[in-house]
């Protein structure tokens, strides 16, 4: 990333702006979230199960994953890459601080009660160091976890052990132990923060 | 959820502003406080700009002026033609944006004076406005195609171009055809709404055959010689219905193959190409298009049938004071997508907001993002973000695009959830709820 942003200075210096082609000014904080709302919902709580919530989130978290959709061997996506690539740093910066301010509406879904159960427990035990107050904080550069929609956690867990997105170390470590104590570990912890309101 | 939402809240005092200002004067009301915005159409650029001009100043009166009870979205509806789901499922009333004050007035806009700044309607009389939002969705152009009428379109020759009873239509007629039918789609030539609909309709139709009538067909007479998505769809037609192979489910003619049509024969259901004639068990004929009706009568079109606006806030350069958004606006590089539509009416309704609070313009930004579904567990979509260079909208260099070719089945799965996720999202953030 730090190469990119030097590679990107080199380029404004020789002239050429960063998007490719010239603005008329930056748009509003307001104006740029409106404009996600079609897929990730209003104010960034998503009705649908595949597509995250994004209200909620902390600005550093979302700045992170904005900027690394972004880099052309950035975080996995289908879709975002190509939709990342069409904001300047600025821009994301605005719309991190918009939805940082929304309240996430947690997702209306079914859970398993005993999953969920057994799920709190590992989450004390191997998450709650990083996604603190039961997944539901949003400080630092982590995920709000509790209330976000299952389908969606199922994707990033799968492309987080499958190797096509890069996990912390931390908590690759701990992915791993868990995995190697309890082969449905993940699937408990999913229906804990599923069970979230 | 304790106490009152900072939406709700701003809501209330909306509302007590409101009743405060009838106390006063009808003068103050008509006049200078907030104004009101009457939309003409209540489909997707019409509900979003509704609820968006609501969202940013609650003061503001806002009236849909639109002939329907509810409005069934195109998008998705090549999924009822399927059978994957049903028309209620697309279906949405105007229940959420009452509740945000917004007034539905269920009646026939048929035409705008925009020097005494009203809206002409069927029933009732003329409704006066600060400013006007038309948004009236497409129109065809049948003299393109002889034989075919809205009288003929209605009963006999679908075009589901409009969702609702033309869906319910062209789907009757797929569940009443016999196993071995043809079923001919005959897409538009260039400019139309949802490039990528007619392809994928191909292939919502072919998988209701593939399960139900496999000996049967869906014979595309294009106008065009290329297409939206082409790659992918070929390559989905191919995975999926056997396109190429003498069993093919889907067969492809182009234009310069004899694809153009020029009439049809609703009693016989045979098509005239410029090259052959068809005979389809199905015929579904999406006519060529232009600016929906009221954008004629109220003199808010060019040479070519749409109309022009300033794309920084989609006010019309015919008229002052009056808006277009949607498909009937010329809004390129965008396409004439639900997604489109729904991103032009949020710049449209800040516009309108600042233009009645006496404030500049914001610089506009927009996005579209448009998922085709292959078949169940496939689909594909396209993106792109936009824009402003103080004249015009733009593509942001470098963004958006298409799903790549070589995209794993487990992202195109993803990408088919993505697709029904976003049908719930896009609807809730026009209809509320």
């Amino acid at each position: 990333m730090k190469l990119n942003k030097k590679v990107l200075a080199l380029l404004v210096l020789g002239g050429l702006s960063v998007s490719g082609n010239s603005m008329a000014g930056t748009p509003s904080a307001l104006d740029l979230a409106n404009t996600c709302a079609g897929c990730h919902g209003v104010d960034g709580s998503s009705n649908g199960p595949a597509i995250p919530s994004i209200a909620g989130v902390s600005p550093d978290y979302f700045k992170d994953a904005m900027m690394d959709y972004k880099d052309a061997d950035g975080r996995y996506s289908t879709i975002m890459a190509r939709i990342a690539k069409g904001y300047t740093e600025e821009e994301i910066g605005l719309m991190a601080g918009y939805f940082s301010k929304q309240k996430m509406v947690p997702a209306d879904q079914k859970f398993d009660a005993t999953q969920a159960k057994a799920g709190a427990k590992l989450h004390k035990k191997y998450c709650e160091k990083c996604h603190e107050d039961g997944g539901k904080s949003a400080e630092d550069d982590a995920g709000v976890l509790a209330g976000q929609w299952t389908a969606y956690l199922h994707y990033t867990m799968d492309d987080f052990t499958n190797g096509r997105r890069d996990m912390p170390k931390k908590m690759k470590k701990k992915v791993q132990k868990l995995q190697k104590k309890d082969a449905k570990g993940m699937e408990k912890l999913l229906n804990y923060y599923g069970s979230q309101k | 959820m304790s106490g009152i939402s900072r939406r709700n809240f701003i809501q209330i005092t909306g509302g007590a502003a409101a009743v405060s200002t009838l106390g006063v004067s009808n003068i103050l009301l008509a006049g200078k406080s907030a104004g009101h915005v009457v939309i003409v159409g209540g489909g997707i650029g019409g509900a979003t700009a509704a609820r968006y001009i609501k969202r940013a100043d609650p003061a503001v009166q806002v009236t849909i002026v639109e002939p329907n009870k509810d409005y069934y979205t195109c998008f998705m509806s090549n999924e009822v033609l399927s059978g994957h789901r049903t028309l209620d499922s697309i279906k949405f009333g105007y229940k959420n944006l009452e509740s945000m004050g917004v007034k539905i007035v269920q009646d026939y806009a048929s035409n705008i004076d925009a020097g005494k700044k009203h809206v002409v309607t069927k029933k009732s009389g003329n409704i006066a406005y600060d400013r006007c939002i038309v948004s009236p969705g497409v129109d065809f152009k049948w003299e393109m195609i002889e034989g075919l009428d809205a009288k003929v379109a209605a009963e006999k020759i679908p075009h589901a171009w409009k969702a609702g009873p033309q869906t319910a239509l062209m789907r009757k007629q797929l569940e009443a055809m016999k196993d071995g039918g043809t079923v001919i789609i005959a897409p538009p030539p260039n400019p139309f709404r949802c490039p990528p609909g007619p392809y994928e309709r191909a292939c919502q139709v072919a998988d209701y055959l593939k399960n139900h009538k496999p000996k049967s067909k869906v014979l595309i007479l294009d106008a065009k010689d290329k297409f939206s998505k082409q790659g992918l769809f070929m390559q989905g037609w191919k995975k999926h219905y056997g396109y190429g192979t003498d069993n093919s489910l889907i067969e492809w003619v182009k234009g310069a193959e004899g694809g153009i049509i020029e009439g049809v024969d609703a009693k016989t259901n045979t098509v005239t190409g410029s090259v052959d004639e068809y005979k389809g068990d199905v015929v579904n004929i999406i006519p060529a298009q232009k600016a929906g009706k009221i954008a004629f009568t109220a003199g808010l079109v060019n040479d070519k049938g749409w109309c022009p606006v300033n794309q920084q806030t989609f006010e019309s350069t015919k008229h002052k004071d009056v808006y277009v958004i949607g498909d009937s606006s010329v809004a390129s590089p965008l396409p004439k997508s639900g997604y489109s539509a729904n991103s032009e009416a949020k710049v449209c309704a800040a516009a309108v907001v600042a233009s009645l609070q006496g404030k500049d313009p914001a610089i506009p930004t927009l996005v579209n993002t448009c998922y085709s579904v292959l078949a169940p567990g496939d689909g594909i979509s396209v993106a792109m973000v936009y824009n402003f260079d103080g004249k015009k909208i733009q593509k942001v260099k470098g963004s958006g695009g298409l799903t790549p070719m070589d995209s794993s089945p487990a992202m195109r799965a993803r990408e088919e959830q993505y697709a029904h996720s976003w049908f719930r999202n896009i609807t809730a953030d026009v209809f509320g709820g």
